[in-house]
């Protein structure tokens, strides 16, 4: 199981959201439930507003693999900020069965 | 009632010297007219294929599928680190000669020299043929006269564009006013690269349309936005603070007030801690070029002081958007038939420094994603219908003047290829 850095352990049941492509988090938030994005969303949106002078503090040249790991999980909370701030539901509305898919990412 | 000012003329439309009429979309529903839209424009006009970032390296290369002109590319950087693009066939029986596993999908990679998968002939860097199979088997081969068949290839500002037309004038002549008033723009030092890619179940032309128009924004993206700023945004309606026609290009300059937000609560929660959101990170990176005065004379033309973005359409399917905040967005709008298309959407930015600024463009990107959804699917609702041919004239207002520019551009197009002759372009010589 990937690690966090050591002031985020409190993160760590949400390790499953530890996903390095756009399209897994993606992927995972449209097969969630509304309620499981609220329980992550709820957990670390805190953290990460009380978190952005760490953040800066952490370059992106010879990132560790535990800040790697935060900064996928605090990816994976951007992309479910959208269902839990405004539209209370997984996927964006009138989006049907569209799809948009990413094929080429950073890494971190 | 406009907030912002209008041509002397009255309306943007008429000031371009466009008909005011209702429109018809007989140009999106008919195979017909599509075939000869391949013929007369994407046969014809410059077409962008990539950045030369994608080529760091003598040998390394990239494919690009371009249905619309009825045929593959091969793109390499030479071993005299020169792009060129060739046909991507080989010259013994016609396989395609660089791809992986799949035939019909792009790939990309480095090599010293191409290899045919099926008999073995091999192509240097450079186009030249360097290896027959059993060579002496073939009836007074001479190895010179097969090599891969070039096609026509320049870089601007690090785009790498391809045309099949011999007698197209050269592509800076081309890109005209805003390519040459877009020189000097920082695009090199946008190295961070977000991509994606949808198949978009309507013809290419309505896309465009879609983003070459910001009057549907309030409407269908108005669950984007919290509620009060949604509101607010519907009881304004959209009006661009300026638009520009250069011979077949456009730009639309746009509002920009929300990078950053003139009061939070006007945005998102995670678009207040991430100081970001649909119009990028609300901090300009640090790089030479991208300070108000700086910027090149084609960005915000008219001056305008709530400039937000420009989105300049190179026609036939190439859009730039160049931020304020100093980060830019491309589109590239792919034919497939007469009522499909391939839409890609690029974001480019400054290499973030910090695990923040990584997480403030990560914002952007996906939001920009979130839009494109909806956008995309819309479009086939609209291809949907226009198809039925139950209503064939469309009123347009005049924030989508570029619609009915793009429309008169290729309707032009067509109409001049179809009275000047039937020929197919000449065909070009191998390489040397």
């Amino acid at each position: 199981m990937p690690t966090l850095p050591e002031a985020f352990a409190d993160l760590e049941p949400f390790a499953d959201w530890i996903l390095p492509s756009e399209y897994d988090r993606y992927e995972k938030r449209v097969s969630s439930t509304q309620d499981e994005l609220q329980a992550f969303y709820d957990a670390a949106f805190p953290r990460l507003q009380e978190s952005t002078d760490y953040l800066k503090s952490v370059s992106m040249d010879g990132i560790s693999e535990e800040d790697q790991n935060l900064l996928w999980l605090f990816c994976s909370l951007v992309t479910v900020s959208f269902p839990v701030e405004v539209w209370r539901q997984p996927r964006v509305p009138e989006s049907g069965a569209s799809t948009f898919d990413v094929y080429v990412e950073p890494r971190p | 009632m406009a907030h912002f000012p209008k041509p002397a003329e009255g309306s943007w439309t008429e000031h371009f010297g466009l008909a005011t009429a209702d429109s018809s979309y007989e140009d999106s529903i008919n195979p017909e007219y599509y075939d000869a839209e391949r013929e007369a424009i994407f046969k014809r006009t410059w077409l962008n294929v990539g950045r030369v970032e994608q080529l760091p390296r003598k040998g390394t290369y990239f494919t690009k599928e371009l249905d619309a002109a009825y045929t593959s590319v091969i793109v390499v950087k030479g071993m005299d680190d020169t792009v060129r693009a060739f046909h991507n066939i080989c010259r013994h029986r016609g396989n395609k000669l660089v791809w992986q596993d799949f035939p019909g999908e792009e790939t990309a990679g480095a090599c010293r020299q191409f290899t045919c998968k099926y008999h073995g002939w091999r192509y240097d860097l450079e186009g030249a043929l360097t290896f027959v199979q059993q060579r002496d088997e073939f009836f007074d081969l001479d190895m010179s006269e097969y090599g891969l068949v070039p096609v026509r290839c320049e870089v601007w500002e690090g785009f790498i564009f391809v045309n099949f037309d011999p007698d197209a004038p050269a592509l800076d002549e081309y890109l005209g006013k805003y390519g040459e008033g877009l020189k000097g723009y920082p695009f090199g030092e946008m190295t961070q690269v977000h991509k994606y890619r949808a198949e978009i179940g309507a013809n290419w032309k309505l896309f465009i349309d879609a983003f070459m128009e910001f009057y549907h924004a309030p409407v269908l993206h108005a669950k984007q936005a919290v509620d009060e700023e949604s509101r607010k945004l519907q009881e304004h309606g959209f009006e661009a603070l300026h638009y520009g026609v250069d011979g077949p290009h456009a730009v639309i300059t746009s509002w920009g007030g929300m990078a950053p937000p003139k009061d939070e609560r006007m945005v998102k929660p995670i678009e207040r801690v991430l100081r970001s959101g649909l119009f990028g990170p609300w901090d300009t990176p640090d790089v030479p070029g991208l300070a108000d005065e700086d910027l090149p004379p084609a960005i915000n033309e008219s001056g305008h002081r709530a400039w937000g973005v420009d989105s300049f359409l190179f026609f036939p399917n190439f859009m730039i958007l160049t931020w304020r905040p100093g980060w830019v967005l491309t589109y590239h709008y792919w034919p497939t038939s007469y009522n499909t298309h391939v839409f890609e959407g690029a974001c480019y930015f400054v290499p973030p420094k910090n695990a923040f600024e990584r997480l403030s463009q990560e914002l952007a990107v996906v939001t920009f994603k979130e839009y494109a959804l909806q956008d995309g699917n819309t479009l086939e609702a609209t291809q949907r219908m226009i198809q039925s041919r139950a209503v064939e004239n469309f009123p347009l207002c005049d924030q989508e003047v570029i619609i009915r520019h793009l429309h008169t551009t290729v309707k032009n197009y067509v109409d001049d290829h179809r009275d000047g002759a039937s020929e197919t372009p000449v065909r070009v010589s191998a390489a040397s």
